[in-house]
């Protein structure tokens, strides 16, 4: 698996489109941080960048790479290899070079500007293995449409919707139903309503650090010991973990028995 | 030796493998190099791919060297397979490409013997997105010949190859089944089989219609060439 | 006449003064305790406590006395009613260790209890396992410096206030700790008062609690970690400046709650991590100008009737919410103020962005009508829903911007 991995690593660690996502990372958090010299105001805005873009990019490198390495994985299907091999090790490229160069990205205008001096330095760690968690998750996704989906624009097109629903819709829908539902109690409603989203999830990990000020103003007992303890993240990550591993036992089991 | 029994496949409501036996051994037969054929859709690629692990059959057994393969992966270290298209990593030098798949399958590799072969020398440090396809296609050969194992698996071999690589790719053939290896190839190119071929697996509606030697089915269709003995079992069959 | 009677009167005085003796207390001494020592002295006499523990209670100071603690006596009241009772003018108290004044539900027990007196000094002074600790009535020109007031207080109900004023006024209350208490610090019915340099802090309910005051003034105080911070109500003429109100976190919790105010300053306070920076409701002429509102869940949130309030030169740092409303009036006026989620430009560069800025955000409405949602906080559906309001508001007030938010805080 590590082989595979490996060659995946470096395949995409020398794509053009590798370079420009660290760039990304690496420019906005350079101008975020040396423009406005305000760690917390930095921090906050990479936080409503980082939620809504490591999923849309994670979606969509996944389907890409899947589809495009269609034919190496044929290569590798004819050699003496397990297809678990091959597909975690994929998968793990994927994953790993993408949060590789967001941590990267982030990292060095972070550390260059004295992050470590600074009391955000929390934050934005948590920041940064939210991230990651996201990739990890929303690459584990993507490999499940494409393996799901002969068809590369279908795929692609079920990719992007996947993305919108999860980044824009669900919370559109879910707002709605609070507001429609008020007169009920709503805190653990709601609160489920969010595991199943790791948009959501990682969102309140963020807030949890952020806004921990407003969110324990609501009077409801379980949003007090969600927020007000560490209870709410411990269980947000355990979740969120499991949004990893699903999507990964989902690929093991697809992987085995497609036809290619 | 491969032996296949009973094997069914079926994508989505299409059912491509029904009930295909087939026995492969090159001891018994009278050469070592076998011809899949059959028109579109008869389930020669499912056949060769069922054999590689990379479809997976509904219902049937599939043994190689008096072993069942079926979900098993280690038996594939002795086997050689050209898949049709050859597409690799683009951000992947050659020489990376093969020392990865050397890395993967632990045993000798005359690697050196193709490059020179082939002249693929000055392409050794280009990335393989920047390859023609006929230099991706040699690479394609490359890999597929570089290890010695019994079991050779060729699908349209020809595709996108010049002159005289074409006639190296024959030599490389013939010299493999010399050493007494077992060779599968499909093709389309009817020249090439008849050149090549020892026997022929005539594959009609997801079942072998034939099987026996290139002379057996000129005899049996009454006709000179392969080519126009394969239109005949055609016309017969639509009749 | 007077002028003959001037000098023999300031003659008589020195005269007395010299005469004035001075009375010792210790364990061994001929006078054991203060209750002894006060009915043996007389006005103006000097009583000097020495360091031990003295179990007293109800000890009525009713002449002008000045006693001093030497190494921290301890007076402890056995929770027998009152420790202290004041009843006279010019008392002055310094390096007692004051504690357990009973506890009840129908009186008000205090380790200290100030009634009907003037010009009194307590100074240095520690007061522990208090139930109300200095509870002060109709009084005037008192000084309450540098005490330590604290108890253990787990409800509101069973437990009482630090410093207590009711009907006072004058009074200055200065450089004072009070912790776990119910409020920190009290004022009714209290006027021309300065609070200043105290600490409050774990206390049940409020750090300091305004009722029914008018003209006082509270400056470069420390509020940190009470129920809900400071409360001012009913009150006319408050000047509030220099104070820090931090981490007041929790269920209707604020920094600082204004009830019914009118006229009054509010100058270069920090409000940090509350819940709520400011609670208005119905307040009306309020000047909030170089306050700095930092990481606050809502940082100003405005409810009722509150008219001519204006808001100059504050900084609002990364709050979760800047401005909340609860109805789409507007009478107030936001000028000049540093907004960290400010997205405008300035090309003209004069400092002042270009285009003006909307504090009260839609989804700030929206959770007012539906608390649950604010799980949706900073979600991307969120910042479009926002961003339509912005662009054609709706359901919050269309008036109320600031039209020249600055681009660079305020020092």
């Amino acid at each position: 698996m590590f082989k595979i991995l490996k060659y995946s690593f470096y395949d995409l660690m020398r794509s053009s489109w590798s370079y420009v996502y660290f760039l990304f990372y690496l420019g906005l958090g350079s101008v975020l941080l040396f423009l406005n010299n305000d760690v917390s105001k930095a921090v906050i805005t990479l936080m409503n960048i980082i939620v809504v873009l490591t999923p849309l990019i994670g979606t969509i490198f996944g389907v890409m790479y899947y589809y495009n390495s269609r034919e190496f994985t044929e290569l590798l299907l004819a050699q003496p290899l397990k297809r678990s091999t091959i597909f975690i090790g994929q998968y793990l490229g994927v994953a790993i070079s993408l949060s590789l160069s967001l941590v990267i990205g982030l990292g060095i205008p972070f550390l260059a500007y004295g992050l470590l001096q600074s009391s955000e330095i929390f934050n934005f760690l948590s920041l940064i293995i939210v991230g990651a968690f996201l990739t990890f998750i929303f690459v584990a996704l993507a490999f499940n449409i494409a393996l799901s989906n002969e068809n590369k624009i279908k795929g692609f097109g079920y990719a992007i919707l996947m993305w919108l629903f999860l980044a824009v819709i669900y919370d559109g829908l879910f707002l709605i139903s609070l507001v429609m539902l008020q007169e009920y109690p709503l805190d653990k409603f709601s609160l489920i309503a969010t595991m199943f989203n790791p948009i959501d999830l990682s969102r309140i990990l963020i807030l949890l650090k952020l806004d921990i000020s407003a969110l324990l103003g609501y009077t409801g007992a379980v949003f007090q010991k969600f927020f007000g303890t560490n209870f709410g993240m411990v269980i947000s990550f355990s979740v969120l973990s499991l949004w990893v591993v699903f999507p990964i036992l989902r690929i093991l089991f697809k992987s085995k028995r497609k036809d290619f | 030796m491969i032996e296949i029994k009973n094997l069914y496949k079926k994508f989505g409501k299409v059912e491509v493998l029904k009930g295909l036996d087939l026995t492969i051994n090159p001891n018994t037969s009278e050469g070592g190099i076998f011809a899949v054929l059959g028109p579109n859709g008869s389930g020669k690629t499912t056949l060769i791919k069922s054999i590689l692990g990379m479809v997976i059959p509904n219902n049937g057994e599939i043994e190689i060297q008096g072993k069942s393969v079926l979900k098993k992966h280690q038996y594939r270290n002795n086997i050689n397979y050209l898949p049709q298209i050859a597409n690799f990593p683009s951000n992947l030098s050659v020489n990376e490409l093969i020392k990865m798949v050397k890395n993967l399958r632990p045993k000798p590799a005359a690697d050196q013997e193709f490059i020179d072969l082939f002249r693929l020398e000055p392409f050794l440090d280009k990335k393989l997105g920047n390859l023609s396809g006929g230099t991706k296609q040699k690479v394609n050969i490359l890999l597929t010949f570089m290890f010695d194992s019994e079991l050779i698996i060729l699908d349209e071999p020809t595709t996108g190859l010049d002159p005289i690589s074409l006639l190296n790719l024959k030599k490389i053939i013939v010299a493999e089944k010399e050493k007494g290896k077992m060779i599968l190839i499909t093709s389309h190119i009817m020249s090439f089989v008849e050149e090549m071929a020892d026997e022929i697996v005539f594959l009609l509606d997801g079942k072998i219609y034939f099987k026996g030697t290139l002379a057996a089915i000129k005899e049996q269709t009454k006709q000179t060439d392969l080519e126009h003995a394969i239109a005949a079992i055609l016309t017969k069959e639509n009749v | 006449m007077l002028k003959k009677t001037l000098p023999l009167l300031l003659l008589l005085l020195i005269i007395s003064n010299s005469y004035a003796q001075s009375i010792e207390v210790c364990a061994t001494c001929d006078v054991n305790s203060l209750t002894d020592a006060i009915a043996k002295s007389k006005p103006h006499d000097k009583i000097t406590i020495k360091k031990g523990t003295y179990l007293e209670s109800n000890i009525l100071i009713d002449k002008p006395l000045q006693i001093i603690g030497e190494g921290n006596p301890i007076i402890d009241g056995e929770k027998k009613g009152y420790v202290l009772i004041v009843k006279s003018d010019s008392v002055s108290v310094t390096g007692l260790v004051i504690k357990n004044p009973g506890k009840s539900y129908t009186k008000d027990y205090a380790a200290v209890y100030i009634s009907q007196s003037n010009h009194f000094t307590f100074e240095n002074n520690t007061l522990e396992s208090v139930f109300f600790g200095f509870l002060i009535e109709k009084s005037h020109h008192g000084k309450i410096v540098k005490n330590h007031v604290s108890s253990q207080a787990i409800d509101q109900s069973a437990s009482g206030n630090g410093i207590h004023l009711w009907n006072c006024s004058n009074m200055l209350i200065d450089g004072n700790k009070a912790h776990n208490l119910r409020d920190g610090i009290y004022l009714e019915f209290t006027k021309e008062t300065k609070v200043t340099n105290n600490q409050s802090y774990d206390n049940m309910r409020y750090g300091l609690h305004f009722m029914f005051s008018n003209n006082n003034e509270y400056h470069n105080n420390t509020f940190t970690n009470n129920g809900a911070g400071v409360a001012v109500m009913f009150s006319k003429f408050i000047k509030m400046t220099g104070n820090t109100f931090t981490k007041n976190w929790g269920t209707a919790s604020y920094g600082l709650l204004l009830k019914e105010i009118y006229d009054a300053e509010i100058e270069n306070n920090t409000f940090e991590e509350n819940t709520i920076g400011i609670n208005v409701e119905g307040s009306t002429r309020i000047n909030y100008i170089k306050n700095n509102f930092i990481s606050n869940g809502w940082s100003v949130k405005i409810a009722g009737a509150c008219y001519a309030n204006i808001f100059k030169e504050n900084n609002f740092l990364n709050n979760s919410f800047d401005i909340s409303y609860n109805s789409n009036m507007n009478d107030n006026k936001f000028d000049s103020n540093y907004w960290s989620s400010y997205t405008g430009y300035d090309l003209d560069k004069n400092g002042i962005g270009d285009i003006p800025y909307r504090p009260v955000k839609l989804f700030s409405y929206i959770v007012n009508k539906t608390p649950e949602t604010i799980i949706l906080l900073r979600s991307l559906f969120v910042d479009i829903i926002n961003f339509s309001e912005k662009v054609s508001p709706v359901f919050t007030p269309d008036e109320l911007v600031d039209s020249s938010p600055l681009m660079t805080p305020i020092k």
